[in-house]
């Protein structure tokens, strides 16, 4: 990601110099790092409210009773997960909320399936495979009903504005469908780091 | 049938967990209200965690659109797309989509009203910006808020993944639509 970064900075510095805009860039800096707070204080209230509510369903049982009623599937896309792992149920949660366009829901149920996960990182702050599947499944598009592109058609006047519905479907399963390939084929050209679990300074996490 | 299905499902399906969950556990003998309490104090440092990846990534892809980079790849894609049968116009959901969700329905909204629901670049832009998501911004809060820095194949799977979804729009689309 730091190469990433640095190259859209720089590249962004460069191309405005030559469009001759580099006087507008100070603005833009400065509205962009404040949007970052506007929309972390627009997503405290529904992290919150899940976060809060996942815990209520922990200390129930059914986030660990849901992780156990899809492993099967899932077994299949998360192999390094373990059986009895909490990150299960979480993600259970977070690919359903997204199925059903529930983005409030499925964002902290993500984090939480992401945290779950870097619990059981052996290398901390590097992805794991799981993380980075569930991560590029995320990008891709798991929502069933693409309410926000169909409350845009009718405003736009449109006679029938889920017409698109088939046609989004496909072209998102292909999204879907390339993302878990592509995370999977990819893994090796970017290996993990050794484990570093336990390191001095690390601090070890049971 | 499918669509009136999943909208019942979607209108139901908060309002039933939010209520339902502490139900059950409350039926399990769970102290309900201090675990809410306790893990809502979490989302909010959640909250405050995906902060500086967010800052990082916001202005990188604000100096990116300031600067002009944006067009100019824009651009640089046109005669390319023109060929796989793109509009000019729908050109810039391709560029913006994976990098922020607001401009990518910015470009719908500037299509549809432009060219109509109806067209065949109204289709298009809908298809796409429904098939695929902000990639920058999930990989952002996903990987932000548990201090992951190295992204690792998660940025190219999520790259492909829309161009995969920008590919099949356009197959789709054209089947569909002409």
């Amino acid at each position: 990601m730091s190469v990433v970064w640095v190259l859209i900075l720089a590249g962004s510095v460069l191309a405005a110099a030559a469009t001759g805009r580099v006087g507008d860039l100070p603005g833009a800096i400065a509205d962009s790092a404040g949007k970052a707070i506007a929309t972390s204080i627009g997503l405290a209230g529904v992290l919150a409210l899940w976060l809060g509510l996942m815990r209520v369903a922990e200390r129930a049982g059914l986030v660990d009773a849901l992780g156990r009623l899809a492993r099967p599937l899932l077994r299949r896309l998360f192999p390094e997960v373990q059986a009895g792992s909490p990150a299960m149920g979480a993600m259970v949660m977070n690919i359903s909320a997204n199925m059903l366009g529930l983005g409030n829901a499925a964002t902290p149920f993500g984090i939480k399936a992401m945290e779950e996960l870097e619990k059981e990182n052996p290398h901390p702050g590097t992805a794991t495979d799981a993380q980075a599947l569930l991560c590029a499944m995320n990008t891709a598009s798991l929502q069933l009903v693409p309410a926000t592109v169909i409350a845009l058609r009718a405003a736009a006047g449109a006679r029938q504005p889920a017409d698109i519905l088939g046609a989004t479907l496909v072209a998102s399963s292909c999204a879907v469908v390339t993302a878990v390939a592509a995370a999977k084929l990819l893994r090796r050209l970017y290996p993990a780091p050794a484990a570093r679990r336990g390191a001095p300074g690390e601090g070890t996490r049971a | 049938m499918l669509r009136s299905a999943l909208e019942l499902a979607s209108a139901w399906a908060v309002p039933v967990l939010v209520a339902g969950i502490p139900a059950y556990a409350l039926a399990r003998k769970v102290k309900v209200y201090p675990a809410f309490l306790e893990g809502a104090r979490e989302g909010l440092l959640v909250a405050l965690r995906i902060v500086p990846p967010l800052v990082a990534v916001f202005v990188a892809l604000g100096m990116l659109r300031a600067s002009g980079a944006l067009a100019a790849l824009s651009a640089l894609a046109a005669p390319f797309t023109d060929r796989l049968g793109i509009p000019p116009s729908v050109l810039p959901m391709v560029v913006v989509r994976p990098l922020s969700g607001g401009a990518a329905l910015g470009v719908v909204g500037d299509v549809l009203r432009a060219e109509g629901p109806e067209s065949r670049a109204g289709y298009l832009v809908s298809v796409m910006a429904g098939s695929t998501e902000t990639t920058f911004y999930v990989l952002a809060v996903y990987f932000g808020a548990v201090g992951v820095s190295r992204y690792r194949q998660a940025l190219p799977a999520g790259l492909l993944a829309d161009a995969a979804g920008f590919a099949a729009s356009v197959v789709v689309v054209r089947a569909l639509f002409g």
